[in-house]
Order: C-alpha cells, then sequence, then structure tokens
C-alpha cells in the first residue's frame, strides 16, 4: 500500500521542527543542543588539551576525537550504559564527516575531544548529534570553514522522505534510511550510510532533498550562534 | 607514494595497469576452510585473502523479533594479516568492517530470518558470521563481504535433538536465502573513483564508498569512510560503478 500520508502530516521534504541552542554546559569549552522533533542530542568539546597517550601526539596538527552514546533512558527498552558496536561505528564517522572542515593545524599535539549523547530518541539520532557537534565546535572557537549539517533521508514504503521519525522508520512496509552529513558551502557529503533498499534514481532523488534540507539546517545553526554571539560573521 | 600513485591515476592509469572499475585477477572462491563449520568459504581478490566460516546453534528470539532467526556478524583483524593488526579486542576498524557486512547481508533481505524460527517466541536458529582476513594486500571491505556471501550459501543447518544442536552433525537443509548481496568499494583517491585498491594504492585513499547491490541493481547498504566528502554527482556515479563491478563478481559466485 502506498505512503500518501506521513504519520505526523508533514510534506515528503519537510524537516520536523528544529531547535538549537550554543553555549549549554559552561564547564565547556564548547557545547550545544539539537533538537529535531523529538530527538535531542547534546554535545560538548573539551580540548585542545593534552592528548594522552603521548604516541598519539601528532606534530602538525591536533587530534580529534568523538563519542557518541545512546543514554540508557532515551530509548523505550533501557540502553545498556557503554559502548555498543553500533555507537563505536557512529562515533569514527561522525568524528571523520566532522574533521574535513576544521583546521587543527594551530594546535599540534593536542587532543580535541567532543562528546555526543543522546537524551531522546526519536531516529535521526546521528544527525542531531553531528549538528549538535559542529556548533559545539564552533562554540569552542575552533577555526572552522564551514558548519557541518546533518539529516536522514531515506525511502518510506513507496516515497522517498527527509528526517524520518521512529514511526516511518518502522512503517510495515520497510523504510530505507540513509543519514548524510553535508558542507553547504562545497556540497559535499562528509557522511553517507545507507540501510535498506532504493535504486539509483531514487539515491540521487533522496539526496538533492537532504541537500536543501542541510541548507535549512545550516540557518538554524547559524541562528544559535548569533543568538549567543550577536551578529559576528555570517 | 601518495603523490606517485595520484600522478599515474592523473593519466588513466593505475600502479598494476588496470583500469578504475577493473577488479584484480584472479577471484577465486572455495569452500572447503573447516569441516567442523556449518559453511565457510576462503575468498582470493588478487594477493588479498579472506576466510569466512559459518556457526549455526539455537536460542530464545529477541522480544521484538519473536519469529525471526538471529544474524551475527563478526571479523577479527588477525595479526597475521597485516603489521598493521595488533592482537586485542576489537578496535573501530575491526567493527566498522563487521558492521559494512552485517548491514549488507541484513538490509538486503538476504537470509529468510522467518524460516530460521523454530517456535515462534520460543526457539530460533543463530546463524553466526565470523570472518578472518588472512592477507590484507587492500580492498579488505569487499573481500569480506564476499567471502561471508560465499559461506552463507554454502551453508546448511545443523542436526537438532530435543532443541539441542547435535554439534558436528549437520543436515543436508540450506540456511535459507532470499537474495544475494554483493558489496563493491569505490575509492576516491584526488579527484579519481576507483575500485579494489590493492595494498599500495590504499596509501593514498582519500575517501571510500561501500556499496551492497542485490540481484535487482538496488542498492541495499551504503557506508561512506576516510575525511572527504563526495559530491551527490559522485555518489551517482560510484552506485553505477559499483552495479558495474558487481555484476561481474555475481559471475564468480557459482
Amino acid at each position: 500500500m502506498a505512503y500518501t500520508k506521513r504519520f505526523d502530516g508533514r510534506k515528503f521534504d519537510e524537516v520536523r521542527e528544529m531547535e538549537a541552542k550554543v553555549g549549554i554546559i559552561k564547564r565547556a569549552n564548547g557545547s550545544a543542543m539539537f533538537r529535531t522533533g523529538k530527538t535531542i542530542a547534546i554535545a560538548a568539546v573539551y580540548g585542545p588539551r593534552e592528548l594522552f597517550p603521548a604516541f598519539l601526539q601528532d606534530p602538525k596538527k591536533g587530534k580529534l576525537k568523538c563519542l557518541y552514546d545512546l543514554l540508557s533512558f532515551s530509548v523505550t527498552e533501557r540502553k545498556r550504559p557503554g559502548p555498543s558496536r553500533r555507537s563505536t561505528e557512529i562515533s569514527m564517522v561522525t568524528r571523520d564527516c566532522l574533521e574535513p572542515v576544521l583546521d587543527l593545524t594551530k594546535f599540534a599535539y593536542t587532543g580535541l575531544d567532543v562528546y555526543i549523547y543522546i537524551t531522546q530518541a526519536d531516529a535521526g539520532t546521528r544527525a542531531a548529534g553531528i549538528n549538535a557537534a559542529s556548533l559545539a565546535l564552533a562554540d569552542a572557537g575552533i577555526p572552522m570553514k564551514d558548519l557541518i549539517s546533518s539529516i536522514a533521508v531515506g525511502k518510506v514504503s513507496d516515497k522517498i522522505v527527509v528526517d524520518l521519525d521512529k514511526e516511518e522508520e518502522d512503517h510495515k512496509d520497510g523504510a530505507t534510511d540513509l543519514p548524510i552529513a553535508m558542507s553547504v558551502r562545497t556540497g559535499k557529503l562528509t557522511l553517507l550510510q545507507m540501510d535498506g533498499n532504493m535504486n539509483q534514481t531514487e539515491i540521487k532523488k533522496a539526496l538533492e532533498m537532504g541537500k536543501k534540507a542541510c541548507e535549512q539546517i545550516k540557518e538554524v545553526q547559524v541562528k544559535a550562534l548569533q543568538a549567543k554571539y550577536g551578529g559576528a560573521g555570517k | 607514494m601518495k603523490k606517485y600513485i595520484k600522478a599515474i591515476l592523473d593519466k588513466k592509469d593505475r600502479l598494476d595497469g588496470r583500469t578504475f572499475d577493473e577488479f584484480r585477477k584472479p577471484i577465486t572462491i572455495s569452500n572447503e576452510v573447516s569441516n567442523k563449520a556449518e559453511g565457510s568459504a576462503r575468498v582470493k581478490i588478487g594477493d588479498t585473502e579472506v576466510i569466512a566460516g559459518i556457526k549455526v546453534d539455537v536460542g530464545t528470539p529477541y522480544p521484538d523479533s519473536q519469529n525471526r532467526g538471529n544474524l551475527i556478524t563478526n571479523v577479527e583483524l588477525l595479526p597475521v594479516a597485516s603489521s598493521k593488526f595488533l592482537p586485542g579486542p576489537p578496535g573501530p576498524q575491526a567493527v566498522e568492517l563487521s558492521r559494512i557486512v552485517d548491514r549488507g547481508i541484513r538490509e538486503s533481505g538476504m537470509l529468510d530470518f522467518e524460516k530460521l524460527c523454530i517456535r515462534e517466541g520460543e526457539l530460533v536458529y543463530n546463524i553466526i558470521v565470523d570472518i578472518y582476513p588472512i592477507n590484507d594486500a587492500g580492498n579488505l571491505i569487499d573481500a569480506s563481504a564476499f567471502a561471508a556471501v560465499a559461506a552463507l550459501k554454502n551453508a546448511v543447518l545443523p542436526k537438532l535433538v530435543d532443541d539441542k544442536v547435535q554439534f558436528g552433525e549437520f543436515t543436508k537443509t540450506k540456511v535459507p536465502l532470499k537474495i544475494i548481496p554483493i558489496t563493491c568499494t569505490v575509492y576516491k583517491i584526488g579527484e579519481h573513483l576507483v575500485v579494489d585498491l590493492n595494498k599500495d594504492e590504499e596509501e593514498a585513499i582519500d575517501a571510500r564508498l561501500s556499496i551492497a547491490v542485490s540481484e535487482s541493481g538496488n542498492v541495499h547498504a551504503m557506508q561512506k569512510g576516510g575525511i572527504v566528502g563526495f559530491s551527490i554527482d559522485e555518489v551517482d556515479k560510484a552506485i553505477g560503478m559499483a552495479k558495474k563491478c558487481v555484476e561481474k563478481l555475481r559471475k564468480q559466485l557459482k
């Protein structure tokens, strides 16, 4: 059966309501919250700071480290605390998607830690985490060529959609999840994963829709930075 | 080395003279790795060699999939395969690799999970895929995924008595499969998109995109790695290349 109307009434290319806030954790060098619908991510940046073990130190640039995890009560069935294979992988792809826009050459020998936690999960958690982390890095004053904006696109039943929620991910006809992250300025995808079933044409269409969504997310991110730092920058 | 490899690619050539969308030869698949395993395969792509074995046991289903069997995929990067692998618990590279292989199998619907249910809510088969690279000469991802698929194709269910697996006694019933997904990773070096890198070419990787393709030509799983981005057009081109390569690889899989 065709998917004619989204469960929450959104248009197929419409993102959920978004909210971003910078500087939510005073102790951290940089921090941010990003909410999309009912998915909430917080991120904190510590560093650049001394990096141990010392053999990891790079004389050319600082080392970026990311940690993503779900809080135990963020999902319906309690998640056992501590890293899982899923979170190890997401931590790694998150790191790889953020690093291209960072200039860490001034922070030789140091480490830069980005901690991302999901406090409430309703699909699209890695995207929300990346959006929060990108803001936290900007808040920490790390030189950046662009923000990274991230969204999950995909296919629910027979429709290409943007920003799937959990109900859509669990659609009885099956759903394809295609999370992306993008530097909007260059149009380059820095994260790309997919689970499900789509053909080449559908993937291209979904990516184009995702690009538009990333542009909207970047606006929300920039507004959040402006709210803390005034009109500086654009 | 990196500059040298890129310079060769700029001339539309490769270290070993292959075209950009050409896999190394020969590609061989054999099935007698372990007679204790319910299924096994050894895959060689050029000098890269990976073995995979299937073990099957029974257990209780997960609460959210009462009528479905389970798939567990694990890759261990043995220190035999490369000077870069060290003994110890799996690091991020091994975890990512096993999850890329797992998702290709799971998301394509390769296994008929409902047929792997013995009694709903009580007893199901667990299919455990263990993958060990033996020689890392480049493109471990595709070799690992290929070995897993070849081993599953070869796998049978064990004999059950009173709901207990009779280890070492196999039935003639094949592990139920519906679709055969094959993974092809497209690597990005500079502006070039290239498949099946050898060990030297891997030194120059900027990014990679692993794509699992089924018989229908549909894509079932993708995973990007590396810290350089892909444009939407590059992704589209990579999927085209992967589909073409997978079609050729599929012919090797008898």
